[in-house]
């Protein structure tokens, strides 16, 4: 297991004018479970072949435990990676596809047997050891692809790339919560590159959210849900996400639309655009406290109502329990405490929870 | 259910035309060889029963033996060679960019020159007077003569197949390699695999079906091979290159022997057709555990 | 109206459907869920009539189309994979099947301008697939359904392939525009909560059987079946084997009591249920059933919290609306009120029940 430091680090593929990646400062930990978290093209793919060594960076270093690895190669990097369509040797059984790592690496054969059947106890593939790889379903050699990752005991860190994409929901969890358990048990340092938030924050200690090549924020899952840094990670973390609203600022108050919230800015922001953060699940509805709310669509997704509706032309959504009545002509009140307030998208306040309303 | 055999009537009723044409085209000629195969003639189109004598006279001539051998031989060392030969090459061809453009239209090239430019192309190529080849080894003193030497006259044939048909091997094998994702490799560089090992197990599973195809066609060609060694050798020195092929056209042609010819031809045909069988059995006795129900990408 | 009598299709020892016997109706939205390999996509092909059933009929608006080919039906189809002319722009992709039929062009221009307006397009109409984003390219192959008017619409996992938020955004917009449709429409997916934002009916499908045939929010409150209620499910049900002896349940391997008293069904095996949101830290009644476990797992979203824990031989998962932290092997204990348990028989069929309240 190793901490990994990235120093500088950016990536631009040769004849592209632009950067995959721009020049970020990262350090993360011996032991820990990371999440790279992003839309598609955000170059999340891009940084995990960086840390593997499959691809090497036109800019920067990488480190681990202190150690320059960027001119090493994949092998001796000494890492595990999963990747996003299954990898499996057809030609191979179920159990010599997971012995395969530790027999290129020399390791004895009664470890090797030990191993092996660790991994096939951990995926629930016991009946299928002797099986030949190719007969499987996709779900199953998916495992098998996880497996070989997690069979090394003896790796630098353990690497995913959305390795749940192939996967049906029902089985999606039951591999989720196996990997958080074989994290807590061994912990191997484990990074995750994902698009879907429940698989990041569930799975991570600390997500790093990335956008267009950059990191936006790094944070834990409680710090991205209730203080967003821009108003991208607001709209991505939840679901559904952050309501972003305009506002005006007013000495200490935002005011939207003609409601005043009182708020700590920091920093001077002249003439930027100011906006107003609040999660759905942070507007409260009543018949007749705060503003009124042209509703323009309920989503009943059984464990709660998204109520979807319009203040003054503004769009906004909020979410009531499963059980909880709605009202005819609904209005919305904020839970102060928990707006944001962000200038040209990043935030530079919060609700002080001083307010009346 | 009705429907259902309605329709297949129909498509029946389709592929009629195409039978038709192989009946014309394959079918017609192989009966008339049957006929003369079991028959004799003493000119003047008058024709007697003969049953399978002329069958015994060629299975236990001597004359046959030795030219089954000698095409057995032939087509052996051509596949030794000219398999891995092919999957080397291809393994060492660039995947991408303009190096793969060049490499792809250097290696089409030979495919394109006929049989018989072939023959002659290697026949100039080798003599001691004025070919480049002959008269080169000639001059670093090395005692070479195809037309007269047995060795030489093997080593010639066999040179000029692999020149000419080794680059078959390598393009179905190409097509087959460029089709692995980069994933795989990718992979097998995480879980340490060596070279041999990726070989092993990610390109010749994915290359096995070309593979095979591959394996089929160089043994039909080479065992069937007729003008190249006809322009080259002649079949010479002495019956040294005389191969079934060489053979079956002296006895039908040369001889006028039809009846022998004919059984001879059918012989052929059905060591061809056993030997395919063969091959095709044992390089697909893996696929039968493919999964029933389509399975995901592979 | 579509309608399936009895369709049964096999493929070698393999059975793919099962008795299949549906109705649609024109204007309704179907969706078909169940995991991979349950039946979705064979019956989609069906549907659209690529593939033949063993036996069965398959009528439209009452007249039997198994005979009819593909082109003959007025059907659109949208997959997975996002399926466009790769050289021809936007406009001409979605004009495609009006110029097939052979509209007239101011005709087309129209058409495909009111669909491009529907579905946020208009921006693109000069492009080619290839320069958008995935979301745009589903966008395209949408449109293109949309336009043709179809009598039947087959989306086969629509969504499947975008990003999670893409996903949410177009699930919020598909339930107008499938009204704009008036087609029959049928959509496949494995995903619950998917079902659930885009409504209508729902049929369960389970190894190419129908579990359940029903609207999609009743289908989910009151599953008539253990296997509906399964797959009808994110994140997984909770479930446990016990026992009714004399109108008490207990664990069936043991003597634990589950403190439910209820009347009305005999004594013997049951299969109790209860989803994972359903379960909470607080009593809020008197008759609340209370669950004791032991944690193994926590995982945290930021806004909530998913309790792993173990009761028996189960596993159990339980949803918190805020974020809690609990040590991997403390016992846990969570209260659920009477009304959010599912009991199913020994057939796995779901038991009408009451407690008697007197815990």
């Amino acid at each position: 297991m190793a901490s990994i430091r990235l120093q500088s680090l950016a990536h631009r593929y040769p004849s592209a004018p632009d950067y995959a990646l721009h020049s970020m400062q990262q350090s993360w930990s011996d032991g820990g479970a990371y999440a790279l978290l992003g839309p598609s093209g955000c170059g999340k793919t891009t940084l995990l072949n960086i840390i593997s060594g499959l691809l090497r960076p036109s800019e920067g270093r990488v480190l681990f435990d202190d150690i320059d690895v960027t001119d090493r190669t994949t092998e001796q990097r000494n890492i595990a990676q999963v990747f996003q369509f299954p990898v499996v040797y057809d030609t191979m059984t179920v159990a010599d596809n997971l012995a395969f790592p530790l027999r290129n690496r020399g390791i004895a054969k009664n470890e090797i047997e030990k191993r092996v059947a660790d991994v096939l106890q951990m995926l629930d593939l016991q009946e299928r050891a002797n099986d030949r790889a190719r007969s499987l379903t996709a779900d199953d050699k998916q495992k098998i692809s996880l497996g070989r990752g997690l069979v090394r005991t003896d790796v630098q860190a353990i690497l995913f790339d959305e390795p749940l994409t192939v996967i049906d929901p029902h089985l999606k969890w039951q591999l989720r919560t196996e990997l958080k358990k074989i994290h807590q048990r061994f912990q191997h340092t484990m990074i995750y590159v994902t698009h879907d938030q429940t698989e990041a924050l569930t799975f991570a200690d600390e997500v790093i959210v990335m956008y267009e090549g950059a990191v936006v924020q790094v944070g834990t899952p409680q710090q991205l849900f209730e203080t967003p840094e821009h108003t991208f990670v607001g709209k991505f973390i939840g679901s559904p996400g952050m309501n972003v609203l305009p506002c005006e600022i007013d000495g200490i108050d935002a005011v939207f639309v003609g409601t005043k919230f009182s708020v700590n800015i920091t920093g001077d922001n002249p003439a930027a655009r100011f906006e107003l953060g609040i999660r759905p699940e942070h507007i409260k509805l009543s018949s007749s406290e705060g503003m009124p709310l042209t509703v323009t669509a309920l989503e009943d997704v059984g464990r709660h109502v998204i109520v979807r509706g319009e203040i003054a032309g503004v769009a906004l959504c909020a979410l009531v329990k499963d059980g909880v009545a709605i009202p005819e002509n609904p209005c919305v009140s904020f839970d102060s405490t928990r707006i944001n307030l962000y200038a040209d998208g990043y935030r530079v306040g919060s609700g002080r929870g001083d307010d009346t309303i | 259910m009705s429907i259902q055999k309605a329709q297949n009537n129909k498509a029946w009723f389709m592929v009629l035309p195409v039978l038709i044409l192989v009946a014309i085209s394959a079918i017609i000629p192989l009966m008339t060889v049957v006929n003369y195969s079991v028959q004799d003639t003493f000119g003047n189109n008058e024709f007697f029963w003969v049953g399978t004598e002329w069958f015994q006279e060629i299975l236990s001539s001597e004359r046959f033996h030795n030219a089954l051998l000698r095409t057995l031989l032939f087509s052996g060392l051509i596949l030794a060679i000219e398999i891995p030969l092919g999957i080397l090459i291809a393994l060492a061809m660039p995947k991408r960019g303009w190096g793969a453009s060049v490499c792809l239209v250097l290696m089409a090239l030979p495919l394109l020159i006929p049989w018989n430019v072939v023959g002659t192309i290697w026949q100039v190529f080798g003599r001691v007077d004025i070919g480049l080849l002959g008269h080169g080894l000639a001059s670093l003193g090395i005692d070479y003569n195809y037309t007269q030497n047995n060795l030489d006259a093997w080593l010639t044939l066999i040179l000029m197949d692999v020149w000419h048909w080794t680059s078959l091997v390598v393009l179905l094998c190409y097509s087959g390699l460029v089709s692995i994702p980069e994933v795989y490799y990718q992979a097998a560089r995480i879980d340490g695999a060596t070279r041999w090992a990726v070989f092993r197990f990610i390109q010749l599973p994915k290359i096995k079906r070309v593979l095979l195809i591959a394996v089929l066609l160089r043994f039909m060609d080479s065992f069937m091979i007729y003008t190249e060694p006809f322009v080259v050798t002649g079949g010479g020195p002495g019956n040294i290159t005389t191969f079934l092929s060489i053979d079956l056209v002296q006895m039908a042609v040369g001889q006028f022997d039809l009846g022998p010819a004919a059984a001879m031809s059918l012989i052929y045909f059905l060591i061809i057709l056993l030997v395919c069988w063969v091959f095709y059995t044992v390089m697909t006795s893996y696929d039968n555990d493919e999964p029933t129900s389509g399975g995901g990408p592979q | 109206m579509l309608e399936l009598r009895n369709i049964t299709r096999h493929q070698g020892e393999d059975v793919l459907l099962d008795d299949i016997s549906l109705s649609m109706q024109r204007g309704e939205l179907n969706i078909l869920l169940g995991p991979t390999l349950s039946g979705k996509t064979s019956l989609m092909r069906i549907m659209a009539g690529l593939d033949k059933p063993d036996s069965g009929e398959l009528l439209f608006d009452g007249v039997s189309v198994l005979g009819m080919a593909v082109q003959k039906r007025n059907v659109a189809m949208v997959y997975q994979q996002f399926i466009n002319y790769p050289s021809l722009t936007v406009f001409e992709n979605i004009a495609s099947p009006l110029r097939v039929a052979r509209v007239e062009t101011s005709q087309i221009n129209r058409q495909v301008a009111e669909v491009a307006e529907l579905l946020q397009m208009t921006q693109v109409l000069d492009r080619t697939p290839d320069t958008l984003s995935g979301g745009q390219q589903q966008r395209v192959a949408l449109a293109r359904a949309l336009v043709k008017k179809a009598d039947l619409v087959l989306l086969d996992e629509p969504l499947a392939n975008l990003d999670y938020k893409l996903r949410e955004e177009l699930r919020a917009e598909l339930p107008a525009l499938f009204a704009a449709m008036g087609a029959v429409l049928v959509y496949a997916t494995t995903e619950p909560t998917e079902a659930l934002v885009l409504g209508g009916d729902t049929v369960c499908l389970h190894e190419g059987r129908v579990e359940q045939f029903a609207p999609t929010l009743d289908l989910y409150r009151t599953p008539a079946s253990l296997r509906s209620a399964k797959i009808f499910s994110d994140p997984p049900l909770n479930s446990a084997k016990v026992e009714c002896v004399a109108g008490e349940l207990a664990f069936a391997n043991s003597q634990q009591k589950l403190g439910i008293n209820i009347e009305q069904i005999p004594d013997g095996n049951y299969t109790l249920a209860v989803r994972p949101h359903h379960l909470g830290r607080e009593r809020d009644g008197l008759d609340d059933i209370e669950v004791k476990g032991s944690v193994s797992v926590t995982e945290l979203t930021g806004s909530e919290t998913f309790v792993h824990f173990s009761m028996e031989d189960n596993s159990w998962v339980a949803l918190l609306r805020d974020v809690q932290n609990f040590a991997v092997a403390n016992t846990v204990v969570f209260y659920v009120q009477p009304q959010h348990l599912f009991l199913f028989d020994s057939d796995d069929a779901l038991v009408e029940w009451q407690s008697t309240g007197k815990s």
